[in-house]
């Protein structure tokens, strides 16, 4: 370009120049960075998915003894299972047949990371949606129900997942992990609240 | 040697050469950027072109956001609105950036084709440029006005009303026309809902297609510049305009700071005063739409107030919307309206100086005037300015011709810094 | 048009922001507490020059507005776009405050802010249902909605047995009366010589005239009526706040990047002569 007309070399710093061009795109990488951040903070579940995904309350009262209840928390199906003594004793027995009967590698609060995955043994709270990819497992409640040694539990008509009283995979499931557990409490002995705990609210 | 321009430097292998036999990067950029001469003579004027690109590109993407939070229909629209502004993470900020990114649009866009108006722009050989130009400025009105009927406030739905009726005053088919517009008996969820897919679809994509048609040919003729001079006519040994420096880097440098500056004052409207005193978002529109109460004091938003009051200062219905049409497209016509010898306003005599003043003031005026109640000294000085207006479109053959002319240099005047 | 002090107190941008203030919609001065009612003349003789002057960021002033709203206005008012959980958040009152003190019995926090009263029965009794007060400090404005409160006289050809200036032939009853008192308004019989050569005769609003006091004095009306609107002001865009502060640190980014831009230019047009 030195033999150009309009463009001549003058007495340049190139280094400057170099410099310069080096500060004003870091600059302005830093600014199309922050810029960007609204627009990806946007889809996040806006304020008012926040506030709808506040913590439910439930009448323990109204699920009779060996029944279930499905309410909604965040969008998800949340199983409440009234447990009679017979079926807290159907949890026992199978360990050898499941993947994870110690909860080490699934996904719920402390005080759930027991046999019985609950705060009592009286009632069971899951998400209800199945670990492998998201369908509804049915209640399977009666002991022989499936197979003859079928100790009672959830199946999952998708992919056949079977899991036991306390919502643990068996062997042989395509699901490899237990059934979530969400963050509950109870205000008093009659109700439940999902979504909220000693830490507060999920 | 000046620096060799980032991005440009030739890789014999790797990636880039692989991209570069299968895509014509290298080529591109050689030919449109640093192969692409322009005048060296460029002024503050010069910024508007590339920043109503940048705005563009600022609306598609806000547009888009908005369009994955906003419900269009007459029971939905208000609401949705509110939802982005208190509900969205930030929705809020990408809502105003768009609401102010429109009034940013025409300001850019007014302030580009001025510039035209006084460099001779327009004339031969870039009637087609200019041509391109004008046709994105009326899908840009078209655009904004159906992007102001979507929140469905009260001044959307009047505004929507007014403008819709104007379609009534064609002769004949006037009141079928506009009917048919409105997908209803008045203006309703039918045209709230068609005006919703002509803002975020059809136009746009128009738009896009236009502005990459004013940029095809701009790249044929090349730029012009402050002085009206071809530097195609005075090519140096290497066969490149005399006046003319790269496009990349000079003028790429130079349109950084130009955004800089346009995203400081912008960024002071979003974040400070993001409805301007009710001239970009106005105060009705805070209210739903009502098709029984019309708000007190109704005028358009400001970049189409030169127009109504035109239209408002002619007391007959029909004559009143063709003139408005007519202020519109006046500017078509320019380039076989200019006979002056040169092109430049640095260059011409006294009346095209005088001309192109009282437009531009009778312009703004018109602009403040039609924001005013349509009553006593409002109209009559509407009345004016309007003559004024059209005098200087239809006149031009006149005063352009007898004018006295300056000698053109043979080379652009620039003085390095 | 807004004016607000995070703007004020950077002089870099005053006299940006000043050059885009329109006339007619500047607001005024920096506002202070009993600065902005001192003002205005006592019988409201300049009641259309009255302006509020509130500031949204004095969370404690918005506070007072918001359990004025609830106790005044919520009767028949609704905010249906903001919920109570958002307000505790926004203006940092604890979740039992909230709940005890704001939202109505039965209500939940993320319940929306909405009037008990049926739409049915209030267009029965007013003949209008009562406008949602979301949106109104920016439909109207908030001079408008403090003129608006600030000039309830007595009327006894109304229906409700109240006028307003502000908003002639209102359907609103003087709600507020048993705070501020009743008062009369006393208008000028104004003659002018029509283009016939008769005579017209307009009233023209002269001043006010106290009837009854109420609760509060002036000054404590002024300071309710202020509160108030600084709470619909709030409430009618909750994210200005940060909007303001946010805006604040971009402008200051944009302008370093400006101005190394600007370096850079130069350095790079050293080349061109």
């Amino acid at each position: 370009m030195a033999d150009h007309a309009a463009v001549a070399d003058g007495d340049i710093d190139l280094d400057r120049r170099k410099f310069l061009t080096k500060a004003t795109a870091a600059t302005g990488a830093v600014g199309a960075v922050f810029a960007v951040v609204p627009f990806i903070e946007s889809w996040a579940p806006s304020e008012r998915a926040r506030a709808q995904g506040a913590p439910v309350e439930l009448d323990l009262a109204k699920i009779d003894p060996g029944q279930m209840a499905t309410t909604v928390w965040r969008k998800q199906p949340i199983y409440v299972v009234r447990r009679t003594p017979d079926m807290v004793a159907r949890i026992e027995g199978h360990n050898a047949d499941l993947k994870d009967p110690q909860s080490t590698q699934s996904d719920q609060p402390a005080y759930a990371r027991n046999d019985q995955r609950s705060r009592t043994s009286e009632f069971l709270v899951l998400v209800g949606t199945c670990t492998h990819l998201g369908c509804l497992p049915k209640q399977r409640f009666a002991a022989g129900e499936l197979y003859a040694s079928w100790p009672g539990g959830f199946f999952c008509p998708c992919h056949g997942s079977r899991f036991d009283l306390a919502g643990r995979v068996f062997n042989g499931s395509p699901a490899s992990i237990n059934l979530r557990v969400p963050p509950y409490s109870y205000p008093n002995p009659r109700t439940l609240l999902i979504g909220a705990d000693e830490k507060g609210a999920a | 040697m000046a620096a060799q321009p980032a991005g440009t430097a030739p890789a014999k292998s790797g990636l880039w050469a692989w991209i570069n036999k299968r895509l014509p990067v290298s080529e591109f950029i050689e030919e449109q950027l640093t192969g692409y001469y322009a005048p060296k003579n460029f002024n503050i004027w010069y910024f508007f072109g590339s920043l109503a690109l940048l705005v563009l590109v600022l609306q598609l993407v806000t547009g888009i956001f908005l369009t994955m939070f906003y419900k269009v229909g007459e029971a939905t629209s208000f609401d949705s609105v509110e939802y982005i502004m208190r509900e969205v993470r930030f929705g809020w900020l990408i809502r105003y950036l768009h609401s102010s990114g429109a009034s940013a649009f025409f300001i850019v866009v007014y302030l580009h084709m001025f510039r035209a108006l006084l460099y001779g722009s327009y004339k031969k050989p870039r009637e087609l440029l200019w041509l391109f130009g004008m046709l994105v400025y009326l899908a840009l009105m078209a655009e904004a006005f159906m992007g102001y009927v979507l929140p469905w406030g009260n001044m959307s739905f009047w505004g929507a009303q007014v403008i819709v009726n104007l379609f009534g005053t064609i002769p004949g088919i006037g009141p079928g026309l506009v009917e048919w517009i409105r997908g209803d008996y008045g203006i309703a969820d039918a045209t709230l809902n068609r005006f919703f897919a002509l803002h975020v679809v059809a136009l746009p994509l128009g738009l896009l297609l236009l502005v990459a048609l004013h940029l095809v040919a701009l790249r044929r003729t090349g730029s012009n510049n402050p002085d009206g001079i071809e530097i195609k006519e005075k090519l140096g040994a290497d066969g490149k305009p005399l006046d003319g420096i790269p496009f990349h880097p000079y003028y790429t440098v130079k349109d950084v700071v130009g955004v800089g500056v346009f995203f400081v004052l912008f960024a002071i409207v979003v974040f400070f005063v993001p409805t301007f005193g009710g001239l970009f978002l106005e105060g009705p529109n805070f209210e739903p739409a009502n098709p029984l109460s019309t708000p007190e004091h109704i005028a358009p938003v400001w970049y189409f107030t030169p127009f109504y009051a035109i239209l408002r200062a002619v007391p007959n219905q029909r004559m009143g919307a063709l003139l408005m049409l007519l202020a519109v497209v006046s500017f078509l016509f320019l380039p076989w309206l200019d006979r002056s010898p040169v092109k430049s306003m640095r260059y011409r005599g006294p009346l095209s100086r005088i001309a192109l003043t009282l437009f531009a003031i009778a312009f703004v005026a018109l602009g403040y005037l039609g924001l005013q109640p349509a009553e006593g000294l409002y109209v009559i000085l509407a009345r004016i300015f309007a003559v004024i207006y059209f005098a200087y479109f239809w006149l031009m053959p006149w005063y352009s011709k007898i004018d006295s002319v300056k000698p053109v240099p043979e080379r652009v005047v620039y003085h390095a810094h | 048009m807004r004016i607000d002090l995070t703007c004020l107190r950077t002089g870099l941008l005053l006299a940006l922001v000043a050059a885009a203030t329109l006339p007619g919609s500047a607001r005024g001065a920096e506002p202070t507490e009993s600065a902005a009612a001192a003002g205005e003349n006592k019988d409201g003789a300049d009641w259309k020059t009255w302006q509020v002057n509130n500031e949204v960021t004095d969370v404690a002033s918005v506070q007072r507005g918001a359990r004025n709203f609830v106790s005044y206005c919520m009767g028949c008012h609704s905010i249906k776009y903001e919920r109570w959980s958002r307000l505790g958040a926004d203006l940092g009152i604890p979740a039992e405050v909230l709940q005890k003190q704001l939202i109505p019995p039965g209500d939940k926090p993320t319940d929306y802010i909405l009037t008990t009263m049926p739409a049915k029965d209030a267009e029965a009794w007013f003949g209008k249902v009562p406008p949602d007060l979301s949106l109104m400090a920016r439909a109207r404005g908030r001079d408008y909605l403090y003129q608006f409160l600030k000039t309830f006289y007595v009327d006894s050809t109304r229906q409700t047995g109240a006028n307003n200036l502000r908003l002639p032939t209102t359907a609103m009853p003087d709600v507020l009366s048993e705070l501020e008192g009743l008062k009369r308004a006393v208008f000028r019989d104004v003659q002018e010589r029509g283009e016939g050569g008769e005579v017209n005769h307009t009233l023209v609003f002269d001043h006010f005239e106290p009837v009854a006091p109420g609760r509060l004095t002036p000054a404590q009306y002024d300071s309710f009526v202020r509160d108030t609107v600084n709470f619909l002001d709030y409430a009618s865009e909750p994210t200005q706040a940060a909007r303001r502060s946010l805006g604040l640190w971009v402008v200051l980014f944009l302008l370093l990047f400006t101005w190394l831009a600007w370096q850079m230019k130069r350095e790079y047009w050293k080349d061109v002569h």
